[in-house]
């Protein structure tokens, strides 16, 4: 393991069920942490639905990401930032979301981009 | 300046895996170092030794292969993205006990502190997702 720590920021764009982008940049998101690297996480776009309380996609066949989400805490991961605009659009508050958000327009998203050394999408 | 690529695109299926090997070619004419390519989720399909595309499209798994011989590339597939969707190499294959194996050699299959540890140790770590 390398003695130089790197910031990572993950950007989810893609909605919790439909395609594993969720659950794998979840898993990245815990290998980073194991790594002992400063992580946060942005949510853009159809992502924002991946922080909504009270998911049950037992019906398709998936299993609940939520409880991942929560495990985020355990890990510290505690920057989590999401794209105002991306709820607005969705006609979501910040309030339907039951985690410690931090929200960000289209600047403070430009901005946490630069502040990163690598970025991740999914 | 040091890179590594993800690649998260099937071959095929979207222009991830195509760019990403045109990338990769950029990379190396400019000098530039190639510290890892990592293939995550669909990506791994890249890997597999079985693909038979048209003799008129470009062979993608043989030419990640031939790259990665010319050059000495690192070129790591996720375990855990790969066995889920059927790309095993010959150990994996014994493990779950099938009949045969497909990934292509020089790839590997390990797990995702590989993609974070190329993240640590690259200038810049540059994804081509579906």
């Amino acid at each position: 393991m390398s003695d130089t720590k790197k910031s990572f920021l993950i950007i989810n764009r893609k909605a919790p069920y439909g395609c594993s982008a969720a659950r794998d940049a979840l898993d990245v998101a815990l290998t980073i942490s194991v790594f002992e690297q400063p992580l946060s996480l942005l949510f853009m776009d159809d992502a924002v639905l991946q922080l909504l309380p009270a998911q049950n996609p037992a019906g398709i066949g998936q299993k609940n990401l939520s409880a991942n989400l929560a495990m985020l805490e355990m890990y510290d991961i505690d920057q989590l930032h999401v794209c105002s605009e991306a709820l607005q659009q969705r006609g979501l508050r910040a309030e339907d979301i039951e985690l410690n958000i931090n929200l960000l327009d289209r600047s403070g998203i430009a901005t946490l981009i630069k502040q990163h050394d690598q970025v991740l999408s999914f | 300046m040091i890179f590594s690529i993800v690649v998260t695109g099937a071959p095929y299926s979207s222009q991830a895996a195509d760019s990403a090997l045109r990338y990769c070619k950029s990379l190396l004419k400019l000098e530039h170092q190639i510290h890892r390519i990592f293939f995550y989720a669909d990506g791994v399909h890249n890997a597999s030794e079985l693909a038979v595309p048209p003799q008129d499209e470009t062979n993608i798994p043989s030419e990640w292969a031939q790259l990665a011989e010319q050059h000495k590339l690192d070129i790591v597939v996720c375990i855990a993205a790969a066995v889920r969707r059927g790309v095993l190499d010959e150990n994996e294959a014994g493990r779950y006990e099938k009949s045969s194996h497909n990934l292509t050699l020089p790839f590997v299959l390990s797990g995702l502190g590989q993609l974070v540890e190329a993240g640590i140790v690259s200038d810049r770590v540059v994804t081509f997702g579906a």
